[in-house]
């Protein structure tokens, strides 16, 4: 793989996990990782008592990184104490939303701080074999890893006796065939397993009861795992003081699309707002360009339109919330605002498109992806996915009847909430979201005037084929 | 049930739509929901298989008990618990009712839901119910109209999937009706222990398909088309036979071993189509062997027996026939008489046979047993489906056959002077037809000609599994029904009647027997294990005989 070009970060940037990613001289290396002080966490997490590392992790407030945000410790948290079955840590790897690259850089120019952070973790909890489950298209990666995992065995990091503690771990890298859904964490476990990514229920298949071979299994990203090096350094207090109450700590964002300069940021997570981040860091839009859309975390998150405004509740200086209206780009970048504000701070990866895009043809561009990415499992997603990217396909092709708008929006409600896992919410939210906010583009699209029962004359290829 | 002499699993307080009710622990919602009359509809789901939820048509509304700050549940003004609802619905397969748990199976948002789902299993759906085998008995017909819509949304082109797929010998399938649910896999691996089919691809291009060089050809295969809720999989036996809603349905039971296993036969205008396997927990959950499944073609074979035959005279009347055989009779002196039973006939027709056994002083008389590969799932090794009734009602010897060899050398021997064959073939037995010259007598009951019936003075003509009634009792000891779905062909009778008849022929003091219940009435008289009960009592599902009877 050709060397990226070498950025160097940004002021506002709090580079911590991102502190060797592009810098001069570093590799990826179990030699240069040790000469940055590598390891010395794991040295420091081997001596302290499991219990009280995953207390520190509830201190830190840690939230996960792969897209839904759940406070890690306590995901760590729902493990039993004299737990009988073999427990499993699964890093989860398979980076695929639309607008997220932040995973592979970590595991391409710094795989020793992943693996340091899953060390940690699974000595916290009381893990013997973890596996690194990464996505198939990243065979490059893969190999880095492996070669890690062999360096940080030869150096006593790994494998039995670790560090002459009498704690034994193996990691397995596992790659995926190349499946979005194999990033959802019980899909993840299924494929890992040998079958079909086909998500579990949850009730009964919750991971951290019934996960991998049906024991408890905890599933986190890359991120959320070297995040948790940072924490035993730093201590769990130490740690919640970077960002806000409930949003600590640091975060990587990615940005993408119609802005002058492209790429990852780690920041204090909140502490810049989306406009800083798109105007600041990135350069902004595009000389003469305006900014009509961004979604703010990864594909999956809802739009957010350029001109809107929000109210949302903010904490005065007293400590007493008051309401106030903010634009999108005085959105801080964090968990809950974001929330607040109707979209999701997700998977980290910001999406800018600017006044020249066309909004029905971008969201098509995603129905694109979900419809084939959805596993098929169940009923809503298998063939909503498909029949809302078939109704973008005719309304970009000329063929939008009057009722289209309102048919999408239903057709992505009717998903939505009603399957088995988040991929319902993640291939509905673009069209719930666009349909909602831009349906000035729709209805100028939507022209055709389909009556009530549709005799066969009306399927779509005469409705494309007549001249609008 | 195993686990009824334990102790019982507590109840909870469950409200559903409204009304409270107590289940015990491990109900799952929607068999509790069905149990007080509240129908979820449902299409992965089934009792005997694992809960995959991926169908999402069970959907419910939850509510939680609202928790107060003693984490104790908020009591109403009823005394029972205030709800916290969930404002999503929920699948109601996969979980099992907790205390003071709500459902609502009727609300505004799980009807929503419902339209929903079937709206959407119904977009890429062929619609093409009237070529359909299914239609009549396919759940996307009958919850489209009790929960459906009527209009459609869809203007776009449907997705093209593989049709009129063989999938196994005895198995078509049909990808674009397909709703996946799979059923059929589950019940492949879970139940058929034969892990065969899969879906294949990804999607809206999901199918089931078979494993590369491999079939659906285990020998439960056609459970799977009774499992598809919808037309995807098809009997190539029964596919475009007939329109389910002509069939009568008749409940009875399988004769093909001596497991018994419950059924319903599918007839019309006194033809049989097709057998489904009937639901016995104690005996074949919900299924049945293909093999034996398709055991009734023979009931309409061209071959069939159609009146009584007697050596060298006319095809004549019953009673012609039975007068020829008293004649026959005379001249065979007490003692000179075989008697080969059937492991497949009734107890009634075996308690009349011990009867013309003891009238007529046999001695050497015994069942032809059949035996073949077994499983360790419903297929007895045994394919004689009353072997238990024949030796309880002595007609058997004690061990099967073991008086087969001295009844073949009587014969040829010239001592016997007398066989009679109730629907049996000697040559099974090793008797040629040479052998069976010897005979003065040869009297046969049969379905079928064979090599005995060609050689045989007499052939009455009987009736198949179908066209009967009795009881048989099964491998484990359960007396249960057989029933009749359609008239035997030509004048042939129903076996017990044939056996009375001979009995009041061959034999001056045999009681007259009007009907089956009379039969079986004499025979629980004498029988200690049938004391107490009938026809009717038996029931569909049939009865346990106490073990010491046998």
């Amino acid at each position: 793989m050709p060397a990226p070009a070498r950025r160097i970060p940004h002021p506002r940037e709090k580079r911590m996990v991102f502190a060797n990613i592009d810098r001069e001289g570093y590799t990826p290396d179990i030699e240069c990782y040790l000469r940055n002080g590598g390891y010395a966490e794991l040295k420091k997490a081997v001596t302290l008592q499991p219990a009280d590392i995953v207390a520190e992790v509830k201190a830190s407030g840690l939230r996960g990184r792969g897209g839904a945000g759940f406070p890690c410790g306590v995901k760590w948290g729902f493990i039993r104490p004299g737990e009988t079955k073999p427990i499993y840590l699964i890093c989860n790897a398979d980076e695929s939303e639309p607008g997220t690259f932040k995973d592979r850089y970590i595991i391409h120019q710094d795989p020793h701080q992943l693996i340091e952070g899953m060390i940690i973790a699974a000595f916290a909890l009381n893990v013997h074999l973890a596996y690194l489950y990464i996505r198939g298209e990243f065979p490059h990666g893969a190999k880095q890893l492996e070669t890690a995992i062999a360096e940080a065995k030869a150096k006593g990091f790994l494998g039995k006796n670790i560090l002459g503690t009498g704690f034994d771990l193996e990691i397995y890298v596992h790659r995926g065939a190349g499946a979005y859904i194999c990033g959802e964490e019980t899909g993840l476990i299924e494929s890992l397993e040998g079958k079909r990514a086909y998500p579990r229920i949850k009730p009964p298949y919750f991971p951290a009861v019934l996960g991998l071979y049906q024991c408890p299994t905890i599933v986190n990203n890359v991120e959320t795992l070297c995040h948790v090096k940072h924490i035993v350094r730093m201590g769990g207090a130490e740690y919640a003081k970077l960002g806000s109450p409930n949003n600590t700590g640091t975060r990587i964002v990615g940005v993408s699309g119609d802005v002058v300069k492209p790429g990852y940021f780690e920041i204090e997570v909140g502490s810049i707002t989306l406009g800083e981040l798109v105007n600041d860091l990135c350069g902004g839009v595009k000389p003469g360009r305006t900014i009509k859309a961004i979604i703010p975390g990864g594909s999956s998150a809802k739009v957010l339109r350029g001109d809107e405004r929000f109210k949302i509740k903010a904490k005065a200086a007293d400590g007493t919330l008051v309401e106030k209206e903010i634009g999108v780009l005085d959105i801080p970048m964090d968990f809950d605002t974001m929330a607040a504000c109707g979209s999701m701070a997700g998977s980290g990866g910001v999406i800018v498109m600017d006044d020249t895009r066309d909004m029905v043809e971008t969201l098509n561009n995603l129905n694109h992806f979900y419809a084939h990415e959805s596993c098929g499992q169940c009923t809503p997603c298998r063939e909503g996915s498909l029949w809302m990217r078939k109704i973008t396909d005719r309304l970009l092709a000329g063929g939008g009847a009057v009722s289209d708008p309102e048919l999408l929006a239903s057709v992505s409600n009717n998903i939505a909430g009603k399957t088995i896992c988040a991929f319902g919410e993640a291939c509905s939210w673009p069209t719930m979201s666009f349909v909602a906010k831009f349906p000035e583009e729709f209805a100028a699209r939507a022209k055709k005037q389909v009556p009530a029962f549709t005799p066969p004359e009306f399927l779509s290829e005469t409705l494309i084929g007549e001249s609008i | 049930m195993s686990n009824e002499a334990s102790t019982p699993a507590p109840l909870v307080n469950v409200q559903i739509d409204g009304a409270w009710h107590q289940f015990p622990k491990g109900t799952r919602i929607i068999e509790a929901c069905s149990q007080v009359g509240k129908f979820i509809p449902r299409y992965c789901y089934h009792a005997r298989l694992t809960s995959p939820g991926n169908c999402r048509m069970c959907m419910v509304q939850l509510g939680m008990p609202k928790m107060g700050p003693d984490r104790k549940p908020e009591l109403g003004p009823d005394g029972k618990p205030v709800h916290n609802w969930v404002p999503r619905t929920n699948i109601s397969c996969a979980q099992d009712v907790s205390e003071g748990l709500s459902v609502r199976t009727d609300s505004d948002v799980v009807k929503e839901a419902r339209k929903a789902v079937l709206e959407f299993l119904l977009i890429n759906h062929p619609l093409d119910c009237p070529i359909c085998d299914q239609a009549g008995e396919c759940r996307l017909q009958e919850f489209s109209v009790d929960y459906g819509q009527a209009n459609g949304r869809f203007l776009e082109e449907k997705v093209k999937k593989p049709k009129h797929v063989e999938i196994g010998p005895r198995i078509t399938y049909d990808a674009e009706r397909c709703i996946l649910c799979t059923r059929c896999i589950r019940f492949m691996r879970e139940v058929a222990k034969d892990d065969v089919i899969g879906i294949v691809n990804r999607g809206g291009q999901n199918y089931i398909a078979c494993h590369p060089d491999r079939a659906l050809d285990s020998n439960y295969s056609l459970n799977t088309v009774d499992l598809c809720p919808v037309g995807a999989l098809t009997s190539t036996d029964f596919r475009f036979k007939m329109r389910t809603w002509f069939l009568k349905e008749t409940k009875s039971i399988c004769t093909s071993c001596a497991t018994g296993c419950n059924t319903v036969i599918g007839s019309r205008e006194n033809l049989v189509y097709r057998q489904t396997p009937r639901e016995n927990g104690d005996v074949n959950q919900a299924w049945m062997c293909d093999y034996g499944r398709l055991a009734f073609r023979d009931l309409a074979s061209p071959e069939r027996l159609l009146t009584p035959i007697v050596r060298g005279g006319d095809q004549p009347d019953w009673n012609t026939a039975f007068a020829s055989i008293a004649n026959a009779f005379k001249l065979v002196a007490p003692g000179q008489t075989a008697v080969i039973a059937s492991g497949k006939q009734t107890n009634e027709e075996l308690f009349l046979a011990a009867q013309l056994i003891k009238a007529l002083g046999v001695t050497l008389h015994d069942i032809v047993p059949h035996t073949s590969e077994g499983d360790d799932i419903l297929l007895s090794a045994d394919r004689n489906p009353n072997t238990a009734g024949a030796k309880l009602l002595g007609v058997s010897a004690a061990t099967p056959g073991a008086n087969l060899p001295a009844i073949a050398d009587g014969v040829r021997s010239g001592e016997i002077r007398a066989l009679i064959v109730l629907g049996e073939d000697a040559a099974q037995i090793g008797l040629s037809p040479f052998a069976l010259k010897n005979l003065e007598v040869l009297l046969v009951l049969s379905t079928l000609p064979n090599a005995t019936t060609a050689a045989a003075t007499h052939v009455l003509p009987s009736a198949g599994f179908a066209e009967k009634r009795g009881s048989l009792i099964n491998k484990t000891g359960r007396l249960q029904r057989l029933n009749a779905a359609v008239q035997a062909p030509g004048i042939a009778r129903d076996d017990w009647e044939i056996l009375s008849a001979l009995l009041g022929t061959l034999t001056e003091t045999a009681p007259g027997f009007a009907t089956l219940e009379d039969v079986f009435q004499a025979m629980a008289a004498a029988t200690p294990a049938f004391a107490g009960l009938n026809l009717g009592k038996i029931g569909d599902l049939g009865v346990q005989l106490p073990t010491a009877s046998f």
